[in-house]
């Protein structure tokens, strides 16, 4: 366990430590929250009230979402790309051959990049956001620890699709192509584009119900205070529920693919 | 390829290469043109080393063209609750759309991989493209060169074809010349972008996300009409980075729309005038930027 809070600390200070890329991050995150704020005011003009939202949630589901894109990773990135080419180049043997776990250990390394990026790209996003726009912040001190459990629930379940993904590149070499079909997935169904209560009909029931949607739309409602009581447990449920499907099956498929781990030598 | 081009350079020696043209077996052409050349050579180096990966390469094209897609798609999903946004209806933005995306995709296809100069300033790669007898920034514009990036143009066209074949317009040869104009000048304008955030990259080494807030970010803002944003956003990528020139000032002209901020009626047609003028204070950077340029030693 203390191994794993270390490599979470190793992770956090190594991405602390590229602050202009961090303050580039930064500036592109406000930007871009900039632009869909004004599409989204433009939108919730003509249909004010549209998915249960007023202006003002709707504007702070866009500064949500710029705070944590990075942090839930929902266009991927992060330690998939160097996992996929450790087994690209059969760095991976070395990985399997050292006694700590590699879904555990790549877990915590997330988990530590993830801490970085919401306190490195989600304040600042926010706070800009909220003094160019009316948000609507949580009315009740409970709300926060509530989000932050909501988050933290969201990064796993981000963390275990990219593991399963990442996994793929034993058999297909090339994770690239894989990665970047999930990264799609995970920037439309997480709720980036527009929030999945706007999906229409069967779209949205299905987007809502797929694990995607724990990286945005339920933290995202968790803040706005849509899920309380019951609701909230139910949440953290369906969150959880997903993260130990997600887990289990990355737990399979790396039993799976060790066994193909060939060691060329040389 | 890549095995005769070290070999080259150590017959060249480091030091000297640029000043012993003898050394190179190539013949000596103008700069433009070599700079050219190389980029095809390269292009088509990286062109093969993407097809060792085949099922990858499809899934990439896919997904280039899904993302980009999928910005489309969040419109259609919009407009699924509404008729009109900012006062444009759907035709009206698809044209708005079709060209930003294309001109975009356009230049996203020759020079997306710009955005990796401050990456080979970080681990000292860029020395080696220095040190070879062609154009730097041929090199750098060519590095990488993802032909995968055909899906997002194909995506522009297709939301393009679907403005154009939906909305009424009363078209003039003025107004049919105007669609090609666009898309090339357009295309040359974030191109500009792309050469001076490389630029700028010398100097903030790990700050290529600037760059994408006003190419990835430009390209979003111009999906949109200019109603629905703040006049001082709309003046800002009119007068200060010239965005609007792209898209919203040339296509609200064939949509027959009235202009933001004020702006006189011939500016629809300044888009080529702009873009010669971005390449020139971009090419001043670049220089600037390479010249500034201090090896890192690595």
């Amino acid at each position: 366990m203390r191994l794993y809070a270390v490599v979470a600390g190793g992770a956090f200070r190594r991405y602390a430590t590229y602050r202009t890329a961090t303050a580039a991050g930064v500036f592109t995150n406000t930007v871009f929250g900039f632009i869909v704020a004004y599409t989204y005011i433009a939108l919730w003009d003509a249909r004010p009230q549209l998915g249960g939202y007023d202006t003002s949630e709707a504007l702070t589901y866009v500064w949500l979402g710029q705070a944590l894109l990075m942090a839930c990773a929902m266009m991927g990135g992060g330690f998939e790309d160097e996992l996929t080419e450790r087994i690209r180049t059969g760095d991976i043997a070395v990985d399997l051959y050292r006694p700590v776990d590699l879904q555990l250990w790549w877990l915590a390394s997330d988990l530590g990049r993830a801490a970085f990026h919401l306190l490195g790209r989600g304040v600042v996003p926010m706070f800009l956001g909220a003094l160019a726009f009316d948000l609507a912040l949580p009315g009740s001190p409970w709300t926060w620890p509530a989000f932050f459990v909501s988050v933290f629930l969201g990064v796993v379940v981000s963390f275990a699709v990219r593991f399963l993904v990442a996994m793929s590149a034993f058999w297909l070499m090339d994770g690239a192509g894989a990665m970047r079909i999930v990264s799609l997935a995970g920037l439309f169904f997480s709720g980036m584009l527009l929030p999945l209560n706007l999906f229409p009909g069967l779209l949205g029931e299905v987007a809502r119900a797929l694990p995607w949607s724990s990286l945005l739309q339920v933290p995202a409602d968790v803040f706005l205070g849509k899920h309380t009581g019951w609701g909230l447990v139910e949440a953290y449920a369906f969150q959880g529920g997903w993260a130990v499907v997600l887990l289990l099956a990355g737990r399979l498929l790396q039993t799976a693919a060790t066994r193909r781990v060939v060691v060329q030598g040389g | 390829m890549a095995e005769s081009v070290v070999r080259t350079e150590k017959k060249a020696g480091v030091p000297g290469a640029r000043g012993a043209p003898e050394a190179f077996p190539f013949p000596e052409r103008p700069r433009l043109l070599e700079g050219v050349r190389a980029y095809g050579l390269i292009m088509a180096m990286w062109v093969r080393s993407t097809m060792a990966y085949r099922a990858s390469f499809a899934m990439t094209v896919f997904g280039d063209f899904a993302v980009t897609a999928f910005d489309f798609v969040t419109i259609l999903l919009m407009f699924s609750h509404v008729d009109a946004l900012g006062g444009y209806t759907l035709q009206e933005i698809a044209l708005l759309y079709g060209v930003s995306a294309t001109a975009f995709g356009l230049c996203d296809l020759l020079l997306g991989s710009m955005d990796r100069v401050g990456r080979r300033v970080r681990d000292g790669t860029l020395d080696t493209l220095l040190v070879r007898p062609v154009p730097v920034l041929a090199q750098v514009a060519a590095d990488r060169f993802a032909l995968r990036r055909l899906g997002r143009i194909t995506q522009g066209l297709l939301v393009l074809g679907y403005a154009l074949v939906s909305l009424d317009i009363a078209w003039t040869p003025l107004k049919v010349l105007m669609l090609p104009m666009m898309v090339v000048s357009g295309a040359a304008i974030f191109g500009a972008i792309f050469v001076a955030g490389a630029a700028f990259q010398f100097v903030a080494q790990d700050a290529s996300e600037v760059q994408n807030s006003f190419t990835y970010g430009g390209t979003t803002l111009l999906q949109y009409p200019p109603t629905i944003f703040g006049a001082d956003l709309v003046r800002g990528v009119t007068f200060v980075v010239p965005l609007a020139f792209v898209s919203w000032l040339p296509a609200l002209y064939v949509l027959d729309r009235e202009y933001p901020v004020d702006l006189p009626e011939w500016v629809a047609f300044l888009p080529p005038l702009v873009a010669v003028a971005c390449w020139g204070l971009a090419g001043i950077a670049w220089r600037a930027g390479l010249r500034a340029y201090r090896s890192t030693g690595s």
